[in-house]
């Protein structure tokens, strides 16, 4: 009797998973069982080219952070309208490969692990008030606290960014834009309109400058941190592992996984259709500088490079090598070629976005553009993981 | 499809040959879908967070744009981002998400001196029969307020160590916390001050438990104990603060509100000091000027958050789907589901039944595996918080809802158990057990180390 229990436990058990499997997959049965097996020497060269881009990416970031950070000494060393404008030029000239490098997000690498730097980097909103006056509200912030803040530096910033036991956000790029910047208070073009006596005769001008070049220098720290994640032969470092790794499908299902996060979740998602479902004034990342229509260009191109395994980078040279458009031709031809052009497809809608997304997303043909932008968007994230199935590879976005 | 009729025939033959009549069916064909077509298969640390299958287009919209703002940090007024500002003056975290990570539930402080976050302080106390707010904090202590304001204060716990031991003689101990008020701001606190801590809970299926008709919850009642089995069952019958109707409650420890779009809204007002039109005053006492001063994030049209933004995180809390049963037809699982019903767990954490008519079609007539009456029980001592919320008393707590257990640690690895978070391990919750269910307790106690490793497997499946 023992024995028959058993066995019919073990029946039952088998049963169950076939039972499990084919309801959660519905009706791809077939698809499971004609399953492609990966070619690992062409994933492998694939994960190196990859890391070849993520690496080259960082270090267009930090080297444009870099640029910044010159900018922002020489405006606080001589501040003037012109070294502000300067300093302005530089910081949107450093979010262009920045935004290049959000498809390294969304699967816990050096980015947004454990250990992640991501929200350092580029939280977004930011409570302005905390780090400085607001209209209504001349005193507010720490650069106007000298009693609870008397030294502005590194640990005061990331103390304070980790004040509530989760981000309070007082660093990154949009800290620097709202101090390039400041407030942006009315919709349409032009961004905020801080002027440069805010670093010269007005209250606690000695203050801002202190934050404003301990911020820039946050960054580039923060930017180094990821960069040497990724730098090419340092043993121990996250991109030795990602190189080396014995199971090459898994590092490519994270590739995938970030690329299509970015796509549909992130960039389709929370920063196109949330504008376009509330349209306040300012839902939109880059607010204080009206430059949101270049994040979500960057953005899209971060797709892109990774997907076409090719990244040009800011100097004009350009790094390729093997793609994922590769990788999937050699499961299904034509549905690369239709996700290919897809590919090529929204990387029109997104640069046929104008300037200000804040006036894109209350006027009629703004929304028209921003609406293809989310369509293609998510129709080459919901393709990129059809073609992933084809080799097992099952996503489940969130 | 063809195996699965196999699978069928095989329960027949097993039950025609059984002649133990207790024995409930070992596997239910459909029990793995513990939130019916709401059910994910997901098993990362995102396995709360997902959308329920089924939703309209339009729905899913609305589920993308209250996930952002379930996430998003709200900010200091006044701000350029005027969507998103009017935190404060005083809260416990800057979103619903700082609580309920991963949709999932919150963890206690870590070190001492670290503020609490994901775990509500309630505060109230007694006047004449009623009780009221504590008068100078409020009905909730917050540890956090805008930038310039101080905090309310805060809360340390200590630990009183009671020892027991199973019936094979291992032995086991509990850590009883005992609350104490650390650095308040706003002076001395009521002496008569009840506190009650609640933890945050993971919050997926919840429009599930919406949809579960009155009806069907009162059917679970059995206030008077009737059938002597020791156990009662009562419906918490509570204020509806956007209609001021009396209604039966069923969310919240407590069962204290009424429906999603209470809680959510009240969770605003109360853990984020934002305003909405269900609660458009903001959380401070005569005793904190500063707060009622701190500038508002509302205008003339509209409250903090939006009617149109309330309804979409109302929506995306209604519509995350549960996470389908691990290992559901595992042996053990098999074993320890039985021994779950031989303890009359599933007397109060009735395991199965029938959503009825909800506005979002998908969450409608789904056989759900909640495995919770939605009614208040004694606890026993032990656990009371001796504050009355509404019909239940200091003793009662209502039945947790067990979907998703075996998913709250991969969620949130320092997620810990019972309303206040007391528990380390879902074996400590049980051992917390008393009051109705003080002869469960006493039968887990008397079971076998195996049969203890069964039950826990069972637990850990849900």
């Amino acid at each position: 009797m023992k024995k028959s229990t058993t066995s019919f436990l073990l029946l039952l058990v088998l049963l169950c998973s076939t039972f499990l499997v084919s309801s959660c997959k519905d009706d791809e049965d077939e698809e499971q069982d004609s399953e492609l097996k990966l070619d690992e020497n062409q994933v492998n060269s694939f994960l190196s080219n990859y890391s070849n881009i993520v690496y080259a990416s960082y270090e267009d970031s930090y080297n444009t952070a870099k640029l910044l950070d010159d900018a922002i000494k020489a405006f606080t060393q001589s501040p003037s309208q012109a070294t502000l404008e300067a300093a302005k030029t530089a910081w949107i000239a450093a979010r262009e490969p920045y935004g290049q490098t959000e498809s390294y997000r969304f699967y816990g690498g050096p980015i947004d692990g454990d250990e992640g730097v991501e929200g350092f980097i580029n939280a977004w909103p930011l409570d302005e008030s905390y780090i400085d006056y607001v209209e209504g509200n001349a005193t507010t912030g720490i650069i106007n606290n000298p009693t609870d803040f008397p030294t502005i530096d590194k640990q005061t910033l990331m103390d304070a960014n980790e004040q509530d036991g989760e981000t309070n956000i007082s660093t990154g790029y949009h800290a620097i834009e709202f101090l390039l910047w400041g407030q942006d208070v009315t919709l349409g073009a032009g961004g905020g309109d801080r002027a440069f006596t805010d670093y010269t005769t007005a209250e606690n001008a000695e203050r801002r400058k202190t934050y404003l070049l301990t911020a820039s220098s946050l960054l580039l720290d923060h930017l180094q941190t990821v960069l040497n994640e990724w730098t090419p032969n340092t043993a121990g470092n996250y991109r030795a592992s990602f190189e080396n790794s014995s199971n090459p499908k898994s590092r490519l299902l994270d590739v995938l996984v970030g690329i299509s996060s970015l796509s549909k979740g992130e960039l389709a998602g929370e920063r196109i259709f949330v504008a376009l479902d509330e349209p306040d004034r300012e839902n939109e990342h880059s607010c204080f500088s009206d430059n949101t229509d270049r994040d979500v260009v960057n953005n899209a191109l971060a797709v892109d490079n990774v997907y076409f395994g090719r990244y040009k980078r800011t100097d004009g040279s350009t790094i390729s090598g093997t793609s994922i458009s590769d990788i999937f031709e050699l499961a299904d031809t034509e549905k690369t070629a239709a996700l290919d052009a897809k590919m090529n497809e929204t990387i029109v809608n997104v640069n046929a976005i104008q300037n200000p997304f804040e006036t894109e997303m209350v006027e009629a043909d703004g929304r028209a553009r921003l609406q293809a932008c989310v369509t293609s968007l998510t129709e080459q994230a919901d393709m990129i993981l059809e073609l992933a199935s084809l080799y097992g590879i099952n996503i489940v976005l969130e | 499809m063809r195996s699965y009729l196999l699978l069928s025939l095989s329960f027949i033959l097993l039950f025609s040959s059984c002649k133990n009549e207790e024995t409930e069916p070992l596997f239910e064909e459909n029990e793995i879908y513990a939130g019916g077509n709401a059910t994910t298969f997901d098993q990362s640390q995102n396995a709360f967070g997902h959308a329920a299958n089924k939703l309209t287009t339009e729905e899913n919209g609305k589920f993308v744009t209250g996930n952002s703002f379930f996430k998003a940090n709200w900010v200091a007024a006044p701000s350029s981002t005027i969507g998103l500002d009017g935190l404060g003056g005083f809260f416990s975290a800057r979103s619903c998400s700082g609580c309920h990570a991963f949709d999932g539930r919150g963890n206690l402080p870590q070190n001492q001196g670290d503020d609490i976050v994901a775990l509500v302080i309630k505060l109230s106390v007694r006047n004449g029969v009623t009780y009221e707010n504590e008068p100078t904090y409020g009905g909730q202590l917050s540890s956090q307020a805008i930038f310039g304001m101080e905090a309310e204060g805060n809360i340390s716990i200590s630990h009183q160590t009671i020892t027991g031991s199973f019936a094979d003689g291992t032995s086991y101990t509990l850590e009883k916390p005992i609350y104490n008020f650390e650095r308040m701001n706003y002076g001395n606190v009521h002496p008569n001050v009840v506190v009650s801590p609640r933890l945050a809970p993971h919050i997926a299926g919840l429009g599930l438990l919406e949809a579960v008709s009155e009806q069907t919850l009162l059917s679970f009642a059995d206030e008077n104990d009737a059938n002597n089995d020791g156990i009662s069952g009562k419906p918490n019958y509570v204020l509806e603060a956007e209609t001021g109707q009396i209604k039966i409650g069923r969310f919240g420890l407590k069962s204290n509100q009424v429906s999603l779009r209470e809680q959510v809204a009240g969770a605003f007002n109360g853990d984020m000091g934002i305003t909405s039109s269900i609660h458009p005053i903001e959380n401070c006492t005569d005793a904190q000027q500063n707060c009622k001063e701190a500038i508002s994030g509302s205008t003339d049209e509209e409250m903090e958050i939006s009617e149109s933004k309330l309804a979409k995180v109302v929506l995306y809390c209604q519509t995350l789907a549960v996470p389908a049963r691990r290992d559901a037809d595992n042996e053990q699982v098999l074993r320890g589901k039985q021994i779950f019903s031989n303890l009359n767990c599933n007397k109060c954490h009735i395991p199965k039944m029938k959503t009825d008519f909800h506005e979002i079609q998908a969450l409608s007539n789904q056989t759900i595996y909640p495995y919770t009456d939605l009614l208040l029980h004694d606890m026993g001592d032990e656990l009371a918080d001796n504050r009355p919320d509404f019909e239940a008393n200091g003793n009662e707590w209502r039945t947790a809802p067990l979907w998703g257990l075996g998913m709250v640690q991969r969620v949130n690895p320092r997620a810990t158990f019972m309303h206040d978070g007391r528990a380390n391990t879902i074996e400590e919750a049980i051992l917390w057990h008393n009051g109705e269910a003080k002869n469960s307790q006493e039968a887990y106690k008397s079971l076998s180390k195996n049969e203890r490793t069964d039950l826990l497997a069972f637990l850990n499946s849900l």
